[in-house]
């Protein structure tokens, strides 16, 4: 027992947090990667991210292709999508005012998550982790379910690494210095137009390949996406869009503290995120991280 | 957002066009109820006014707000809850939203002032929907369920709102007085410093203007007048749900306004009345109203951004300048 | 010198920022391994002249060939690949990248560029500082770099956009002499200058401008006769 709650119970709500903030931290990722490049905020992110949940569960059911090969292919198919786009549309809002990205990206959330509403209602659908990964482990002060423990080590792995490629490689250096001064890269000789158009389509990508490792921890759901999307976007208000790391960061630490409150005043843990973004915004307006007020 | 709004093209010809539009507008909303069902145009009413309240805030200050449903469908519950509950009148229950709105205005405002451009547009979104949870708990609101059955009452102990004609008008009278109120304010001295906080917000700063002060206030108009329209609609539908402050709703009322065009007076009446006219068509077919308002958008978006208004506005304009 | 077929030829130049005729038919050559510099006061075109032959402004018209090559049909990331380098007045050193990084970043466009060795050589500062923040090098530092990155690329031509601007006297010296070495070594250069005593040092023609034109060209012999008349378009 810890302050009258049951130890339990304690690490059970961390680890939901920490598997929250999982998924946090890779879609705030990908919002801010999108965000710096494109000048948008991609709406859509939690369309696409229900449509890499749903990409994985229709692999299944259609063609009864898994989860291994799903966990490849869900992004991939998602960001091809997001390509297809930006070529089409986005690319064409880059001039104006920033506000019309984000009500265009609006707009085709909407249409995402009507079409998935038409064919498959509103009740979520189940989807099995991997036999390799089913069951548990027994901690001693707590059960472990493997798949969670997958989830957190895996998304780990996946913003660690995407951290080291923007920051360590040089097409994270192009992508770095188109992100302060495009016109300038282009002029070098970089595509500057093809590094938006991948941009986008890994951002998505990343997006597709949160949504197919939340299948089997939530149901896969039309509706999975947009009551997350807003959450993570009080996440990256929070911590800031010009620091990758600290997008990262704020998604697992605003998940635990999600989860703490589960622990302590339920009531409220719906709430925390967004007040813990009040707070921020009363004491630094400009985020944990962030150098734009 | 300065290249969204269009005051160049606002020329005599559109002013002009303008006050013919309105002339015949308000004779055609007396006759209306003759020709509509009165429950139809009331929400029609409703959501026109709703818009032009969005608009005031988009198109004249230039701050996307995505969390306008806080405003709309909280008042929508304070008033529900003061009739039906505490057995208020219908105009004090009115009041009461209103006041409330104002508060919720004044708090999100203060908050989302703090950051511009994207960042206000996301926060005010987070806010909103950290109202909708708050909502969905809270015992007055019921939950799931909302406030049902909420009385209409007698307006002043005088006029009997159970009549579809008196609230109809009663309606109307509250949307011309919403509507002249937001005129009023556009074309104040206020409104022309709102203007130009829209246009260069530096610029106002160093004119020495205290842009975050007008920004809140700003805000807090608009969420006033939203509320005004939501605590009507509470009355003329009888009841208060989680839809009206649900995010959905604060991506309508902005689709309302993009569509008719915005920083326009008119174009947010003209698409609130399209949007709710399709809402009502679609609502007895199967296809799912989220797809076509969502298609809306992107189009929208990505060829017309002036709105209808504004595009007829800019037509005109080109038209005349050709004459001369 | 080839004196018959220019490298770079700029013929009826008209350019835009928006609404705003910046040029109004700008006329130029620049020969192999010459270094040309722009003259004129603020706001007559210089910089827009170098812009608009990068491509960075796109609102253009006339006629920019290089090699006998059509420039203006070219999207603005191939430009670099006919074999022209562009630093900018502001320099345009990125913040987020190491000064190592902000070097290797332009993208080597054709052989004959010069080694990361061989630079370090001529900037050995560079080489100290090569960990360091980009932005955290002092102004002459990060002129250095924007010269010395586009070395890297291979190209013929170099459009140097002020590089002594708030420099002090020391560092001016030094750009000087860099970009004495880059001429021996055959580099072309076009530069903006309002720096009358850096330019007659290096350059071997001017062009003076006047009003988004091109009023006239001359050889370096014929500075000193017109220094009066320079004197007084330039209000120096």
């Amino acid at each position: 027992m810890i302050f009258g709650i049951p130890i339990q119970a304690l690490f059970g709500q961390l680890l939901v947090g920490l598997i929250n903030g999982s998924f946090y931290a890779m879609l705030s990722l990908g919002l801010a990667i999108i965000f710096g490049m494109l000048r948008i905020i991609n709406f859509a992110h939690g369309a696409q991210y229900m449509l890499g949940a749903f990409a994985g569960y229709m692999l299944l059911a259609y063609a009864g292709i898994g989860y291994w090969p799903a966990l490849i292919l869900a992004p991939i198919l998602v960001g091809l999508t997001g390509i297809v786009i930006e070529r089409l549309a986005l690319s064409r809002l880059y001039n104006l005012d920033h506000l019309y990205g984000l009500l265009f990206t609006f707009g085709l959330a909407l249409v995402l998550e009507g079409v998935f509403r038409y064919y498959y209602g509103v009740s979520g659908q189940a989807y099995s982790p991997p036999p390799l990964l089913a069951g548990g482990t027994n901690l001693g002060f707590m059960f472990l379910p493997n798949y969670r423990a997958w989830v957190v080590v895996a998304s780990l792995i996946i913003c660690l690494g995407t951290w080291l490629l923007i920051e360590k490689t040089k097409l994270g250096a192009y992508l770095r210095a188109a992100t302060e001064n495009p016109s300038l890269v282009q002029a070098f000789g970089v595509n500057v137009p093809l590094l938006l158009t991948l941009t986008y389509g890994i951002g998505c990508g990343l997006a597709g390949l949160a949504g197919i490792m939340a299948a089997p921890v939530y149901q896969v759901s039309p509706l999975m996406g947009s009551n997350l999307i807003i959450v993570v976007f009080a996440v990256v208000v929070v911590g800031g869009m010009g620091s990758i790391l600290g997008a990262i960061i704020t998604g697992y630490v605003l998940g635990l503290a999600e989860g703490l409150t589960k622990v302590f005043y339920p009531e409220a843990s719906s709430i925390v995120i967004f007040v813990i973004m009040a707070i921020v915004l009363l004491l630094r307006p400009a985020g944990l991280f962030g150098k734009d007020a | 957002m300065a290249d969204v709004t269009m005051t160049g093209t606002q020329s005599t010809v559109g002013t002009r066009l303008e006050w013919l539009l309105i002339a015949v507008g308000i004779v055609a909303l007396v006759a209306a109820p003759f020709f509509f069902y009165p429950i139809f145009l009331m929400k029609l009413l409703c959501f026109a006014l709703f818009a032009c309240a969005f608009n005031l805030l988009l198109g004249y200050t230039g701050l996307l707000s995505f969390g306008h449903a806080a405003f709309f469908g909280g008042a929508a519950y304070f008033t529900a809850h003061a009739v039906k509950v505490w057995g208020w009148t219908p105009e004090a229950g009115v009041l009461l939203g209103v006041a409330g709105a104002a508060v919720l205005g004044l708090v999100m405002g203060f908050l989302a002032i703090r950051r511009q451009g994207i960042y206000f547009a996301m926060i005010t979104l987070a806010l909103a929907q950290m109202f909708f949870f708050f909502c969905l708990q809270a015992p007055f609101t019921h939950g799931e369920d909302g406030i049902q059955g909420v009385p209409r009452g007698d307006l002043f102990g005088l006029v009997d709102l159970r009549m579809p004609t008196n609230m109809y008008y009663f309606v109307l009278v509250v949307f011309l007085i919403g509507v002249f109120a937001i005129w009023r304010i556009v074309n104040s001295p206020f409104g022309m410093i709102l203007k130009s906080i829209r246009e260069n917000e530096n610029r106002a700063i160093s004119l020495g203007y205290s842009v975050q002060r007008y920004k809140l206030a700003a805000f807090v108009m608009s969420a006033v007048l939203a509320g005004l329209a939501g605590s009507v609609k509470a009355l003329v539908f009888q009841f208060a749900t989680l839809t009206d402050v649900g995010w959905q709703m604060s991506g309508e009322v902005i689709l309302m306004t993009l569509l008719g065009g915005i920083g326009t007076m008119v174009g947010p009446i003209v698409g609130a009345a399209l949007v709710v006219t399709l809402q009502n068509y679609l609502a007895t077919s199967e296809f799912p109203v989220t797809v076509v308002t969502g298609a809306i958008f992107m189009i929208c978006v990505l060829l017309f951004r002036r709105g209808i208004v504004g595009e007829v506005y800019a037509r005109l304009a080109n038209w005349n300048g050709d004459r001369h | 010198m080839n004196k018959t077929n220019p490298l770079l030829s700029v013929s009826d130049l008209h350019a835009w920022y928006g609404e705003s005729h910046a040029l109004h038919g700008v006329n130029l050559e620049v020969f192999e391994g010459e270094t040309v510099t722009l003259l004129g006061r603020n706001g007559v075109g210089k910089t827009t002249t170098l812009r608009a032959i990068m491509g960075l402004i796109r609102k253009r018209t006339g006629k920019i060939e290089f090699e006998g090559k059509d420039l203006m049909r070219l999207p603005l990331h191939r430009t670099a690949y006919a074999g022209i380098g562009f630093v900018p007045e502001e320099r345009g050193i990125f913040a987020t990248l190491s000064v190592e990084e902000n070097l290797m970043l332009p993208p080597v466009v054709s052989k004959g560029g010069m080694t990361i060795e061989e630079i370090y050589k001529l900037f050995p500062n560079l080489e100290e500082r090569r960990n360091s923040q980009g932005t955290k090098l002092s102004g002459g530092e990060q002129q250095m770099l924007a010269i010395a990155r586009m070395l890297r690329t291979g190209v013929k031509l170099l459009l140097l956009d002020e590089p002594t601007e708030g420099l002090a006297p020391v560092i001016v010296e030094r750009i000087g002499e860099v970009l004495k070495t880059l001429k021996q070594r055959g580099m072309t250069i076009l530069l903006v200058e309002q720096n009358f005593r850096f330019a007659r040092r290096i350059a071997d023609r001017f062009y003076l401008m006047e009003h988004g034109v091109v009023t006239t060209g001359f050889p370096v012999e014929e500075l000193d006769e017109r220094m009066a008349v320079l004197h007084e378009v330039l209000g120096v």
